[in-house]
């Protein structure tokens, strides 16, 4: 937030005071059975565990809009294009898929990018007839991939379909899927950012809004890929499941010594497993992007941020710089997406709204602080906890305001709509942030 | 070879809803586009600013019709339309004061504005589900045909069917009374003038005397109009609901920047554009095929993209202009 400074006053103290009162209220949510909070650690470490994915996300935003002032409207697309990566990567092969048809949709798939690349070519090459080349190069190539592709796909999405239908995976393990998902989306940023960057700022937004829908189309229609609407469940996990710690007579003593029964302590231990993979993650991503934030790159990028004229003027190249700190973010937010999917077990494009994984995530990096990646952290964690406590909170607040009342229809839909209170609740936060406190939470050093 | 029949099949699946469509996004468009020239931002709470004009709407709609208050043959909604745009336009007032006003003060980035109408698109999200709900309504009463068809095949003796729903016919003509006041309101009045003239040079506008803050509510106020207008002739044409009109804002974005950000003409031209290209590319042919060339079996049905991909023939068309014409077809704004 390069317009709207505030005198850096912030204590040293602020981020770890703020970040114990979040681990109190996650301790309270674990320890403390009321009206507020549940009182179970198997909710308290669910939450928990979203809200530390939803941190890696707020990182990757934090990285292109806090380094480099981008502003992405695409990050549902580019997590659900990382959530695509354990179900190719890590699922069991379906028998018979890639008999039936994988090798030629690969063949149309690279068909589909060489046309693209040829036309690029031809309109920077050739000295004229450049707009019809391009023409007929993009008509041809289009009717030769449809003429692959089609019947391939047709082919795939027979193959038991009841069951499958999709090319399947590849068997490999699932914690290396998420590497693959964040270079999906890394490819992803680089067509994009390469059309749209370094032109109008506000292009940008517009460009990744429109990927960002068409990403999950593809995921909820094109069946042969992920089965669309219809699924993929099972998607191998990296920790044990709770019925096998709950066979072990050994795990069942050790979570009776700590006070929980079999199901909850079985529960907590998966997610503690998760919580910890999680925070390995989380913790060296923030670990490289403070080495690279400190070294001259960084100076680089907060250069640029700041004054794109004057950096320009300098001999740094702006776009370049721009495409590359967007392709990282992106590929940050694909991390995060395929380990939200390996959380879930499930596959699931109906539920990618971009109003919970775009802008609930914007919502985040502006409240922690832009530009500062433990703010991102804080934020993310701390909104997505209220988000979620919102959800209970919200009804109970409609109901103690609306108690004096009389009965009838308008306090009946006032309580109905409790729940649409969220959305009001987080406009309101971030524009009190942007406006108030644009430097968040946890300001920028 | 029967040209007649696949000309009627042509009008009906594809000139007809594409016009009716085009009519809608190009209201949209407009108001994008006016807030882009005066304000120099993207808002991306325009879409939800339909949503929340048209729920207002249809409420009002639904209070007439327990009045026992119809207009006959056409959908109360057009008479509930004043109080959509009312609402609409205090609503968009209202932020404009305590949201963007802070930022034009501060002579903030443009990126910064256009963060701040996400917050807005948040608010008026949330309104508008308090409103009423997210579910789909359906609010079209009156009469549901112009032209229906059974009685356009026993009038021609075809035997391709012709249908004109009364919202179809309803948006165009809508739409051309509306432009053709905005370009009057723009071109021949004094206010119309300070506006384009504010939105050409603002420091020279400031100087001739033009109050800005005017210029500003006067422009929230048509934008708000526009957003209305079109937003109740999409929920007539096809159903209302709210995150429909979230999604809308893709095609609108590209129709505005095909004609150029910042210019009126533009709009309308990049919205007829955006919706020809998005029916045309989704519409399946093989029935205007089969009475073309009889002789001929294609494989397939001869749709070049399946209809729940049209959102990416907006975002082809955005990105076939940002690569090769950045400031639009018809020249709009580059700042």
């Amino acid at each position: 937030m390069s317009t709207n400074r505030q005198a850096a006053s912030a204590s040293i103290w602020r981020a770890p005071v703020l970040f114990a009162i979040l681990a109190a209220l996650f301790v309270l949510e674990g320890t403390v059975r009321n009206g507020m909070f549940s009182g179970s650690w198997n909710t308290s470490l669910a939450m928990l565990n979203m809200g530390l994915i939803s941190a890696i996300t707020a990182l990757g935003v934090n990285m292109q809009w806090g380094y480099a002032g981008l502003f992405n409207v695409g990050v549902v697309g580019f997590l659900a294009l990382g959530g695509l990566a354990p179900v190719l990567i890590s699922t069991q092969p379906v028998e018979g898929a890639w008999q039936a048809g994988g090798t030629r949709v690969l063949i149309a798939l690279a068909v589909a990018i060489g046309t693209l690349a040829l036309a690029a070519q031809a309109r920077k090459r050739l000295p004229r007839w450049r707009s019809l080349a391009v023409t007929l190069v993009l008509i041809g190539g289009f009717v030769l991939y449809r003429w692959l592709f089609d019947p391939a796909v047709t082919a795939i999405e027979a193959n038991n379909p009841a069951r499958h239908g999709n090319i399947g995976g590849l068997g490999l393990p699932v914690l290396l899927s998420w590497a693959v998902g964040g270079v999906f989306a890394a490819a992803a940023a680089w067509a994009v950012g390469k059309v749209a960057l370094g032109l109008r700022s506000d292009y940008l937004a517009i460009a990744t809004l429109g990927i960002g829908e068409i990403i999950v189309a593809v995921l909820k229609n094109e069946d042969w890929l992920a089965r669309g609407v219809k699924n993929v469940t099972s998607i191998p996990r990296p920790v044990p499941f709770e019925i096998q710690l709950q066979r072990n007579p050994e795990f069942v003593e050790f979570a009776q010594s700590w006070g929980f029964t079999a199901a909850a302590g079985s529960g907590v231990w998966v997610k503690l497993c998760y919580m910890l993979l999680f925070l390995v993650v989380l913790l060296s991503i923030i670990l490289l992007a403070e080495l690279a934030l400190k070294s001259p790159w960084g100076r680089m990028m907060r250069a640029i941020r700041d004054n794109e004229t004057a950096a320009e003027a300098m001999g740094k190249d702006v776009k370049a710089r721009h495409l590359q700190v967007f392709i990282l973010g992106s590929a940050v937010i694909g991390i995060a997406g395929a380990m939200m999917i390996t959380l879930d077990g499930l596959m699931a494009p109906v539920g990618y709204n971009p109003l919970r994984y775009t802008f609930l995530i914007w919502v985040m990096v502006i409240v922690g602080g832009s530009g500062n990646n433990w703010g991102a952290v804080l934020g993310a964690v701390l909104i997505w906890f209220l988000w979620i406590k919102a959800e209970i909170w919200g009804p109970q607040l409609i109901g103690v305001l609306t108690s004096p009342m009389p009965d009838g229809d308008l306090k009946a839909h006032l309580l109905g709509s409790a729940a649409h209170m969220r959305f009001i609740a987080m406009g309101l936060v971030l524009l009190a942030v942007l406006r108030f406190a644009p430097r968040g939470l946890v300001p920028e050093k | 070879m029967d040209i007649l029949n696949a000309a009627v099949a042509i009008l009906n699946f594809v000139v007809i809803p594409a016009a009716a469509y085009g009519a809608q996004l190009a209201l949209g468009a407009l108001g994008v586009t006016l807030i882009y020239g005066i304000l120099r931002f993207s808002n991306f709470a325009h879409g939800d600013t339909m949503a929340f004009g048209t729920a207002v709407t249809i409420l009002a709609t639904w209070g007439l019709q327990a009045l026992g208050i119809t207009l006959g043959p056409l959908p109360t909604a057009l008479l509930a339309l004043p109080v959509g745009i009312a609402a609409t336009a205090a609503m968009v007032l209202a932020t404009d004061r305590t949201v963007y006003r802070f930022y034009r003060a501060q002579k903030a980035k443009p990126i910064i504005l256009v963060m701040a109408s996400v917050g807005v698109m948040f608010l008026m999200n949330g309104f508008t589900r308090l409103l009423i709900g997210v579910d789909e309504q359906r609010f079209a009463d009156g009469e549901r045909f112009i032209i229906n068809v059974r009685d356009f095949r026993e009038m021609t003796g075809l035997q391709e069917g012709l249908a004109l729903k009364t919202t179809q016919g309803l948006t165009i003509v809508i739409a051309v009374i509306v432009v053709w006041a905005l370009f009057w309101f723009l071109n021949r009045t004094k206010s119309g003038k300070a506006m384009r003239a504010y939105s050409d040079n603002e420091d020279l506008a400031l100087l001739s005397g033009i109050d800005p803050e005017k210029v500003v509510r006067m422009t929230w106020i048509i934008a708000a109009a526009l957003a209305t207008i079109a937003g109740t002739l999409y929920g007539l044409d096809k159903a209302f609901k709210p995150f429909n009109y979230f999604q809308i804002l893709l095609p609108i974005f590209a129709a505005a920047i095909v004609g150029g950000l910042g210019n009126p003409v533009g709009a309308i031209a990049g919205g007829f554009l955006v919706a020809f290209s998005e029916v045309a590319i989704t519409y399946p042919w093989l029935k205007i095929a089969g009475y073309l060339f009889p002789d001929w079996q294609p494989g397939g049905l001869l749709q070049l993209l399946g209809t729940e991909y049209k959102f990416a023939v907006s975002f082809v068309i955005l990105i076939v202009v940002l690569l090769f014409r950045p400031t639009g077809l018809f020249r709009g704004k580059s700042v």
